[in-house]
């Protein structure tokens, strides 16, 4: 008797244990509000964690040409569908323009040009893919605290919204277009640039021409590609599917720094 | 002892082995740990190749990958390890999903979810993450405090002299477990494996994990330095993951063959039988 009820005691206990077996091959209620509120928990510990330990300009490493990857992959996005990006590349981007509009006090539009003549920083960063591989480049641009500074901030402002040319699933609404989010801390850090340098050239197409972010202590998903629209929000809820970003509304972390 | 064992005679005493923090973070372990390898696992799978330095992906040369490729109609599945290829067709690089053979590292059955989804298994993988870091502090800040480190870890002179060590790895061999008295403690394999997987293995785990977060480069470089890079720290984490995991296979294979249910009763309830002798006739 007494080994009967060790063994249901047993049981009883490892059974959460096996769980974790017994559900692999199974699907998950992946869309479920408890699954979000469970997987929200864990990245506001991240988040949190990593922003007490990380100062507000601490910078992520920078490396010598001499570190550099032979050849930085290019993915997501290589070429943008349509019409309207043709007509900008073939006219090399001259009649683009970048937008910087919603809770600012003066509203931005910057040609390619005008945003070269300003102060720029290079930078020879590690670009840290979801996927889990990485390759080092170098990399021009204008920071985009500069540009928040010059349009001004309503004070309610929390997130800058970037809007992209490419729509990375093909939908016939613009339900599959690339956008990002990110809070108002990466906007300002020193190295949060707008690139339209690469490597010491012009930035390629497959890398986002004209104009791509670069948010160097987040993941790859972050830096925004093919950039049209910045736009400075106190909330990303009305956007796509509301969770900040393409890949975040598809169940990604919104905090990508991990 | 009050009780007397005639001479010749055996008795069973059931003796006090885990304590209740023990037998508690043991199961919180188990539970993180598994799901920890399949959610990694399927993380893994979204680029299964491993590099070594800061940088790494498809132009450059891997130290380990898992792949698969066409031959005519036909699906060949492979692992490689520096210049060494060994097929692994229906298990790595190409495996049955849903009844049709589908290209990925790991096969459904040793990733979660089941089938792919990159965000998923990131977001489980973060979870139990924080779950193993919170159970495995609190049994290291209990296994210092209580003594449980210095009195039933850590090894004695005699336990750590060669022959000594010998002798013990000559009767595991023989399937010969220690019996009696000696049953009441660990024997030396099992502490120099346990304190390995204890402050070394699982350390370990977490260190090169937080290596290939990008904030923690800009918190901690010489983190990522010290593992080599980025890339390098994805490729220990993974080896480390694999040497954890052949740590609980032979776990698991003592368990069975050292008698499953004391074992096993002995983790749930913290009762363990020994039999004692009593004088020789």
């Amino acid at each position: 008797m007494s080994t009967l009820l060790t063994r249901r005691k047993f049981l009883a206990g490892s059974s959460v244990g096996m769980a974790a077996f017994a559900l692999t091959g199974c699907d998950l209620p992946g869309g479920s509000e408890s699954y979000r509120r469970i997987i929200k928990m864990a990245e506001s510990l991240t988040q949190g964690t990593q922003r007490l330990f990380l100062s507000d300009k601490a910078l992520a490493r920078e490396f010598t040409e001499a570190d550099m990857s032979p050849v930085f992959k290019a993915n997501g996005t290589k070429h943008p569908d349509g019409e309207a990006y043709a007509r900008l590349l073939e006219t090399n981007f001259s009649d683009w323009r970048l937008v910087v509009d919603g809770m600012v006090n003066k509203p931005l539009s910057l040609s390619l040009a005008e945003l070269k003549q300003l102060p720029s920083r290079t930078q020879i960063t590690r670009h840290d893919c979801v996927e889990g591989w990485s390759a080092i480049g170098k990399w021009t641009g204008v920071p985009l605290g500069l540009l928040l500074q010059t349009a001004g901030l309503a004070p309610d402002a929390r997130y800058a919204v970037l809007h992209c040319a490419d729509k990375y699933e093909k939908t016939l609404d613009d339900s599959g277009r690339y956008y990002e989010s990110i809070d108002l801390v990466d906007a300002f850090h020193p190295q949060t640039i707008l690139a339209y340098g690469m490597n010491g050239g012009t930035l390629p197409v497959e890398h986002g021409a004209p104009l791509r972010l670069r948010v160097e202590r987040h993941l790859g998903y972050k830096h925004a590609k093919y950039l049209m629209r910045i736009e400075i929000v106190d909330s990303f809820a009305h956007l796509g599917r509301g969770h900040g970003g393409f890949w975040e509304d598809r169940g990604y972390e919104w905090y990508a720094g991990i | 002892m009050a009780d007397i064992i005639p001479p010749g005679g055996t008795r069973r005493v059931l003796v006090k082995r885990h304590s209740i923090s023990v037998r508690v973070t043991h199961w919180i372990n188990v539970i993180c740990l598994s799901f920890l390898l399949l959610t990694g696992l399927q993380i893994f799978n979204a680029h299964p190749n491993l590099y070594w330095g800061s940088y790494g992906a498809d132009t450059d040369t891997p130290f380990i990958s898992i792949g698969s490729a066409v031959e005519g109609s036909v699906y060949r599945g492979f692992a490689r390890v520096g210049g060494i290829e060994v097929p692994t067709t229906g298990v790595l690089g190409i495996s049955s999903y849903n009844g049709q053979p589908q290209q990925r590292a790991f096969p459904s059955w040793l990733t979660f979810p089941g089938y792919r989804d990159l965000g998923a298994g990131r977001n489980w993988h973060f979870f139990f993450a924080w779950a193993f870091v919170i159970n495995g502090a609190l049994y290291w800040l209990w296994g210092f405090l209580s003594g449980h480190f210095r009195r039933d870890l850590a090894p004695t002179t005699e336990e750590l002299k060669p022959a000594h060590i010998a002798r013990e790895i000559a009767s595991h061999a023989k399937l010969r477990f220690p019996k009696g008295e000696e049953a009441r403690h660990y024997n030396s394999l099992q502490k120099l494996a346990y304190l390995g997987v204890i402050f070394l293995l699982l350390p370990l785990m977490i260190l090169t994990g937080l290596s290939m977060s990008p904030a923690i480069d800009a918190i901690a470089p010489w983190l990522v330095d010290l593992f080599g890079g980025r890339q390098s720290a994805r490729t220990i984490h993974f080896i480390v993951a694999s040497l954890t995991t052949g740590f609980v296979v032979v776990h698991l294979v003592m368990v069975l063959v050292s008698g499953v249910w004391n074992n096993l009763r002995s983790m749930v309830t913290g009762r363990y039988a020994i039999k004692l002798e009593g004088p020789a006739l």
